[in-house]
Parts: C-alpha cells; structure tokens; sequence
C-alpha cells in the first residue's frame, strides 16, 4: 500500500489548516454559504435533507486496517453509529455537524487520508480494480499510476474550476470491474513492445445523457501519461460548456464536436505542452509502485478445502473468486444483507473488517464500487475461519452479482435532489427474492433515485429509476445495461410504476428470463439474444 | 504582496516590483488592430493564443471572472507564461480569497478583485501550502522534483 511521505503529509495537514480557517470564516459570518459552497464541496461537505454529509476519500478504494478502525471511529463519535460505501468507492457520513468537520479532517490525516476533491467541479478521487494485485489477468497492478494520478491532480491550480466535476478510473485487466467507460476519463494499463501505457478513453458517464467513452488514443507510455492527461483536461476547461450545468460534462463536449475533433484537439494541446517537465522523473511511478508490490506470498499455501458446511460452499461459491497465487483467495463480503441498506456498514462491523484484514488478509481491504468489501488476499485454508466472523456480524450475505447484490444511491431517504426512495425499494426487492438469487445467476440490479444516476441504473443488467410523476414516486424500468468490459447502456421498458409494481415487474422480467435462457446464459446474455420484445409482453401483457 | 491604485478603481494587489503599468487594458479585438497597444483585456472565453505573436510588446494582460466558478482564465494564465509572457497577468473580476493561491500557480502576478480580499486571509493562504505536486507556471519546487533531486 502506499505510505506518505513528509510532504504528502505536509500537504494533507495543510489542508486540514486551511479548511479549519475557511469554517471559521463561515461560522463567523465572513462568508457568505454561496461563497463557502464550492470551498467545503471541494472538501466533501454537502447540505442535505437533514444534516452534512462528509464523503472522504479513499484513493482507488485501497484501505488499511488502521484507515478502518478510524472510520469506525468517526461513525462512532461524530455519526450515529454507521456509514455508507459509495458507487466511488469511497465513504459517507451522513450525519455530521459543521463545527465538527474540521477535527474530523485532523482525525482522518493522522491516518493518511483526507476529503480533498470528493466533490466540487474538479478531478476527483481516481477509483480502480478492487481486484488490484490479486487478480491473475492484470498486465500491471493500476494503483501506482492511479496514485500518480492523484497526487498530479492534488490541487492542480488549473482544473479546480473546471465546467463539472471530472472522474476518471483506472484498469489494468481485461475483465473491467471498475466501469471504466462509464467515467470522464477512463485508463487501461496495456503493454506494447515491453512498455507499460495506457489506452484513454475520454467522455463516458451517466447522468442524463449516458456515453460509453470512445478510445481517443490506443497507447500513451506510463512515462508521458500526466502531461496527456493535462492536455485532456484543457481541451475540457477551456471548451466544455458553462451556460448549461446538465450539458457540462465532457461527455457533452464530445458528443457536440465529435470524438475525432475532440482527439486533434488534445494532440495539438499535448505538442503545446509536452516539452514542459509535467511528468514526473520516472523514479516516482517506480518509487510508488515498490509500496504496492503487495505481501510476501507463501509457495506451500493449501489449495484444499472442507466444504461439507453448505453454506459455507455456497459463500465460497458465490463470494470467493480466484487469486493469482495458488493457495489463495480475493474475498468479497457483502454489505447487502436481505431487507438491509446497500453500502451500509456499523462502526462494530467496520471495526470487524479491520480486524480481518489483519489477521487473515495481508492488512488490505477495499471498497468495491458496487458497495462491497474485498478482502484481496486471504490464504483459502483461513477461509472458513472469515466467514465464521463475517457470519456472526451478519456479513456473509453469499449474494455477490447476484440480484440482490443491488447497488443503490441513498435516495429520498437522505438526498436533497432524489426524485424516489431508493432504499426501501432495494430492500423489497431483496426480500421478495430471497432464497431464489443463485437460481437466477448473475444478475446486476441498481437503482438510481433520480435522474442524475448515482446508482447507475443505465449500466444494470436491470435497471430502476425513480422519478417524480406529480408529485408521487414513480419507477422507470431498463434492461440491458452493463458497466463491465461489454459495456452498454440499459433501455426503458415502457411506462413506470409505483414501488410494488415495479417489484412484480421484475419478478415478470426474470420469470421469462428462466424461460426463455439457454444453458449458461445469463439474463444479460438471454436479453442480448432476444431482445426487448419478450419482456415488455411479459411485463404489460402477461398472459 | 502590496497593495496599489485607489480613487474609483479596484485595488489592485501586486506582486511584481516594476512601476504599475498605467495604460488602459483594451479588448482582443481592439488589441489586434492596435499595432501599438501593450495592454489587453481578456474575457473568459478568448483565446489566449491569439496574443502568442504579440507577446513582445505586451505589457499587461488582464483576464477576467465573470464568476469565481468559471475557470477558464486558470487556463489563459497557463498558456500564456507557457509561451514565456514576463509580463503582468491580472485576475479581475469575481476573485475570491480561497483562489489567490491557485492562480499564482498558474501565472497571475496580479489581482483585482471585485470584493477587497481580506489582507490577513490572503496572507495565511498564500504562505500555506508550501510543496505542490505538480509543475506550473510559477516554477515552484514540486515534491515530485524534492523527491528525485
């Protein structure tokens, strides 16, 4: 993992410092909210329904058990107990009082992590593989050039301003499990001729005009990759739009001018700006990479295992996949039990993974953006151990990519833009199947409470989204999307219901799922084979 | 830091030892067909490479902030001192406190915000952060460079 130095830690105290001095200010009235609004967002702070809510960073979802214990901490003496994972792999808490943000901020740097661009109109946390260093297909782990990332766009005094906010994720393995394309700016680590770069893909997302980014350049060396990137994001700042805040993602500058001007665009800037020294020696992505060269792994680790208990085979089946090193296992606990808030965690149940990470798990966790946590490397013969721990704190859920593993944005419940709750109706839709989830297979559900999308419904497998019709909550259904290597981007059903209907039409779209699939399909693939058709029959004129 | 001008004009917050430069910052437009201006004014969506032939002569270059939100002109500033401009770049219009520190990474020199800044403030933002990450326009020492010598 990586570890800060004197000035990492210079900078995250100085922003602790400074953010101190500007709620001060506020409190005192020297500020205006307008004035302070994009000063605390740029920190993570927002207003909503009921109280501020801190997002904090956790860079590339990467976190250690003593990051953990601090989080469980904060839930503990400055929120109600709990917090929230989010789609951003990061953390909220939902709870939290102005006046106390600033010694959360002190609280969260002695442990190395900060809230610095978890929102605002700048580039923010960068997320990556949560399989980073365990996964067997990666050509290189992403997280060094995802933490060169971050430190290069640590308060870059020209993109903190930019027309919206900017997310970029980064991979390095053919199976995508970070929705590369679905982000502003999306990286895949590649190899060409014994050189590490990456292909960029530029003006993915979600939102209300959904994109799977276009490839706009196929290699970019590793040793050139920030000064392209900084030509990227000032082609964007200085012609993405500003007089319409729906239409000034990079997405929108893409569509209006097209990905090849877009492309010549960028080249131009990139000669412009190349022989300026914006990269880093090439010491400094070898100096972060050697803090992620990952535990010592032992060559005589059993591969064997006891699976008389059947539900613990059913977790190993579900929940467990495999590392790249014989002996070993990437677990994925589940944060969505049946009837429970997806993403949701205790300070008890975080204090719990921590634990975990550090006894059986090389003292790494990681937030997946599906709302889960991965334990990357866990030696299979302590296998049954974890789940026996996970089991009695209720985190052995064996539900991973299967329906009810839903992810779902906080909604109505605590969100002052949502349309509809997103919670309650992620909760119905567990328990109305419950016990029926691995019939069904791979299933991904998730469910957006309004149109901006936080929950991703265009890239479910089915999606929901809440919208206001009149003034009452109604659900708009979509099939077919998906964030992964095979990206696309779900299509409405037809006319929305109310929250029990759309349950039961769910219910109607996976019954004519069991019907129609051939062995070793999974819906995604069955929809992709026959279309829409058969499902709208199912769901509005059911025989 | 000192603070120059009065009268009906903002303040103008200086960071430059030369004499203010006293003639008025005309348009783009007006500059190109002025073979003889050395001020110009920038508005937020001009682009600032149309001055690149120009830069001999200019003296003061002015770039405005409708809103301390646009922040287009952290761009324009950028480019111009990429081009080598040794001369005054100004930040005028919606400049706010929080953002000085950000814009002398990227080139301005100089400051007329709309609103005073409050000189305390400025002065603790200023001398707060003391290694960037990354490089810009003001040359500073980045941790980067610290790291690897």
């Amino acid at each position: 993992m990586y570890r800060y130095d004197e000035y990492d830690q210079a900078i995250v105290d100085a922003r602790v410092d400074e953010f101190r001095d500007q709620v001060a200010r506020r409190l005192s009235g020297a500020m205006t909210e307008d004035q302070f609004k994009p000063l605390r967002l740029m920190n993570g702070l927002y207003l909503q329904l009921h109280a501020y809510m801190l997002r904090v960073a956790v860079p590339y979802g990467t976190l250690d058990p003593r990051q953990l214990r601090m989080l469980a901490h904060i839930a503990r003496t400055y929120d109600r107990g709990y917090a929230h994972f989010t789609t951003r792999q990061n953390i909220q808490f939902n709870w939290i009082k102005l006046a106390d943000a600033p010694d959360i901020l002190a609280e969260l740097a002695t442990v190395e992590m900060h809230a610095i661009q978890t929102s605002g109109n700048c580039i923010r946390n960068v997320s990556s593989d949560q399989f980073a260093g365990a996964a067997a297909d990666e050509v290189a782990d992403p997280r060094p050039v995802a933490e060169l990332i971050r430190q290069w766009s640590t308060f870059h005094p020209e993109f903190s301003y930019l027309p919206r906010k900017f997310k970029i994720a980064v991979i390095a393995s053919g199976e995508d499990r970070a929705a590369m394309r679905l982000h502003d700016i999306g990286l895949k680590l590649v190899r060409r001729d014994d050189v590490l770069g990456a292909e960029v893909y530029v003006g993915g997302g979600m939102g209300r005009t959904p994109m799977i980014a276009p490839l706009i350049r196929d290699f970019v060396p590793l040793g050139e990759l920030m000064g392209y990137l900084e030509a990227c994001l000032r082609v964007y700042n200085r012609y993405g739009r500003r007089d319409n805040i729906y239409k000034a993602r990079i997405k929108i500058l893409l569509h209006e001018i097209g990905a090849d001007a877009y492309r010549d665009q960028v080249e131009a800037e990139w000669a412009q700006i190349r022989g300026l020294g914006i990269d880093p020696p090439a010491a400094e992505l070898d100096r972060i990479a050697a803090m992620f060269a990952g535990p010592v792994f032992r060559d005589d680790a059993p591969e064997a295992l006891d699976r008389g208990d059947p539900d613990f085979a059913a977790w190993l089946d579900q929940n467990v996949r495999a590392h790249k090193r014989a002996g070993y296992a990437i677990v994925t606990v589940s944060l969505k039990p049946v009837g429970g808030i997806p993403g949701d965690a205790s300070a008890d149940q975080i204090d719990l993974l921590a634990d975990l990470a550090e006894r059986y798990g090389h003292d790494e966790a990681r937030v997946t953006h599906a709302q889960n946590i991965v334990l990357p490397h866990v030696r299979r013969a302590d296998l049954h151990a974890v789940w026996n721990r996970l089991r009695d704190a209720g985190l052995a859920e064996p539900n991973l990519d299967l329906v009810s593993d839903i992810i779902a944005c906080p909604g109505l419940d605590y969100c002052s833009l949502a349309n509809a709750r997103s919670i309650p109706l992620a909760q119905k839709i567990g328990r109305r199947f419950a016990g029926r989830e691995r019939e069904l297979g791979e299933l991904k559900l998730k469910i957006s409470g309004c149109i901006n999308a936080c929950g991703h419904h265009h890239a479910g497998h089915i999606g929901v989204l809440g919208v206001d019709r009149k003034g009452t909550e109604n659900f708009q259904l979509l099939l077919g999307g998906s964030g992964a290597e095979d990206a696309s981007l779900g299509k409405i059903t037809g006319p929305g219901f109310d929250e029990d209907g759309v349950v039961d039409a769910i219910e109607r779209v996976t019954d004519r799922y069991l019907s129609e699939r051939i062995a070793g399909e999974r819906f995604l693939d069955t929809y992709r084979r026959i279309g829409m058709t058969p499902f709208k029959e199912a769901i509005y004129d059911p025989a | 830091m000192r603070d120059e001008g009065g009268g009906d004009t903002p303040t103008v917050l200086r960071f430059r030892d030369d004499a203010v430069h006293d003639e008025p910052a005309v348009t783009l437009d007006a500059f190109a067909a002025q073979p003889d201006a050395t001020a110009v004014r920038l508005e937020a969506g001009d682009d600032a490479r149309a001055l690149l032939p120009a830069l001999e002569r200019l003296q003061l270059v002015e770039v405005g902030f409708p809103s301390f939100r646009d922040g287009r002109g952290y761009s324009a500033a950028a480019i111009l001192r990429e081009a080598g401009y040794r001369g005054e770049l100004r930040a005028a219009g919606d400049v706010l406190v929080d953002q000085i520190a950000a814009m002398r990474r990227a080139g301005f020199d100089s400051f007329a915000p709309e609103t005073p800044l409050d000189d305390a403030v400025a002065r603790r933002a200023l001398a707060r952060y003391q290694s960037p990450y990354q490089a810009a326009a003001d040359r500073a020492e980045t941790v980067w460079r610290r790291r690897h010598g």
